[in-house]
């Protein structure tokens, strides 16, 4: 394969794989970090060819598993997947909206040797928490965190922070303590795919964001040994990015549900990396020697003020997929990062968000289903 | 929360020690979780099996080592790996 980067310092293996194994979703979130135009893929993997992926990459020294989606329960071979990762060593997650989840299932899949279940929802309640899902889905949820409880799974309650849910901090955090959850995250929305799209209409206030922030952190000591908080910033009132994907091609290896292999699960928007499929390439040749792997891996790729900056080791510049959303450059310096020329964009972000919430006729959600994937990805 | 010396310590039903053949090391795995030990932090969790209270497992290490003066780095290890909840008693 092309792209081979010869001044690369050491190569490490993957140690996460994220099996995207469907864009097929019941829910409907507004923020979902699916690709915008994943209804054009419509092909997916057989369940032969993700066994291939799961040994190869096992081989390689991928250990944590993350079967997603889409909502992954939707595969029916997720149980026969289960099995063939506990075969190989993994320790498995899967991450699910819980919808379509039975008693039975949890029962099955934990014979077949699923580590733990990340359930995600919406919102303490049931109003906010079935139109942001799009789908009527909270009593459900809740009783499906009962259920992985009941039957001696690790839980993690996931929970998607934006303008509309993250006034319910306190709420939020007595109904995970209420549902046990071993670990709960909070993770502010990353505004890229459809959250990019609604970014308007999703983005807190400061105000809001601090408010929310110091009731977790106390909460975090008030739950000390019972519950873990992870608590996920939104970068936008940083001044400094993210470490993306923990070094490009470092750590992490997503395979999206039509066998593309992606640095992260975000790459597949970002032009000319010509991410290569597992249908056609070893997993070893992806990681080893595809030019989309290779990209940005090191620091030779990286611009002024990161290229000479003495934090590049710590946040490799910042996140790619947001300093290409939001400057149109790849190789820029993320504009988060108060270095950057261009940390305008972050506020005009910001500004354009505060005149929505005070603008009279508030633009409605764009709402990630299919409908709207076709027409926002081949307009007419 | 610290370690009692009056106890069994072993490790968390809830975590996952492994040796990982490709990277020639023992992780600890856990939801969406992973932690590359080094050698001497491997062998320490070795021992937290239910069995061996802290002097203990200073004492068999001392042993399988051949070398004295490990209490110190072994008790600050292991107050690390119960403030992470990798370890219990
Ligand atoms: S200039 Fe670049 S490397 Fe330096 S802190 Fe900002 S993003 Fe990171
Ligand atoms: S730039 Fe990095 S962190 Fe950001 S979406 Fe892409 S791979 Fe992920």
């Amino acid at each position: 394969m092309a792209g081979l980067n010869n001044n690369m310092t050491s190569l490490t293996p993957p140690r996460w794989l994220l099996a995207e194994l469907t864009y097929a979703c019941p829910l409907q979130c507004p923020y979902c970090s699916n690709p915008v135009d994943y209804a054009n893929y419509k092909t997916e993997l057989s369940t032969d060819d993700w066994k291939r992926v799961l040994t190869q990459a096992r081989q390689m020294g991928a250990v944590q598993l993350g079967f997603s989606g889409g909502e992954p329960l939707t595969r029916q071979d997720l149980p026969e997947l289960v099995q063939h990762a506990k075969a190989l060593g993994y320790y498995s997650n899967l991450i699910t909206s819980g919808y379509g989840m039975t008693e039975a299932k949890i029962i099955e899949l934990k014979a077949a040797g699923l580590d733990h279940i990340q359930v995600s929802i919406q919102a303490s309640n049931q109003q906010l928490n079935d139109h942001i899902a799009g789908t009527e889905s909270f009593v459900h949820k809740k009783q499906v965190a009962h259920w992985v409880k009941q039957h001696g799974y690790p839980m993690v309650l996931c929970v998607v922070l934006h303008r509309d849910n993250i006034g319910q901090m306190q709420d939020i955090l007595a109904m995970a303590e209420e549902l046990g959850a071993d670990y709960l995250e909070l993770a502010n929305t990353q505004y890229y795919g459809w959250a990019h799209l609604n970014r308007d209409l999703l983005l807190p206030t400061k105000a809001q964001f601090e408010q929310a922030e110091a009731i977790a952190q106390a909460y975090k000591e008030k739950v000390a040994g019972k519950m873990k908080i992870y608590y996920v910033v939104p970068d936008f009132y940083e001044d400094r990015p993210k470490a993306c994907m923990n070094g490009w091609g470092s750590t992490f290896l997503t395979i999206a549900p039509d066998g593309t292999a992606l640095p992260c699960h975000s790459a597949r928007q970002l032009p000319g990396l010509d991410c290569p499929n597992v249908n056609d390439y070893s997993i070893a040749e992806i990681w080893n020697d595809s030019k989309a792997f290779n990209f940005f891996r090191g620091d030779d790729w990286m611009k002024e003020p990161c290229r000479s900056c003495d934090e590049k080791a710590k946040d490799f510049g910042g996140c790619r997929c947001q300093a290409y959303l939001l400057t149109g450059d790849l190789y820029a310096t993320d504009p988060v990062c108060s270095k950057s020329s261009q940390r305008g964009v972050i506020q005009q972000a910001i500004e354009g968000a505060q005149r929505n919430i005070e603008s009279a006729a508030e633009k409605p959600l764009i709402f990630r289903n299919n409908k709207n994937s076709k027409t926002l990805s081949n307009p007419v | 929360m610290s370690i009692n010396p009056e106890q069994t310590i072993k490790f968390s039903p809830t975590h996952r020690l492994q040796w990982e053949e490709a990277q020639q090391k023992f992780v600890i795995l856990y939801p969406e979780g992973l932690v590359e030990l080094n050698q001497t932090s491997a062998e320490i969790l070795k021992c937290c099996d239910g069995t061996l209270a802290l002097a203990q497992i200073i004492a068999t290490l001392e042993e399988k080592f051949a070398t004295r003066g490990l209490t110190d780095d072994i008790t600050a290890f292991l107050e690390v790996a119960l403030h992470n909840g990798w370890i219990e008693q």
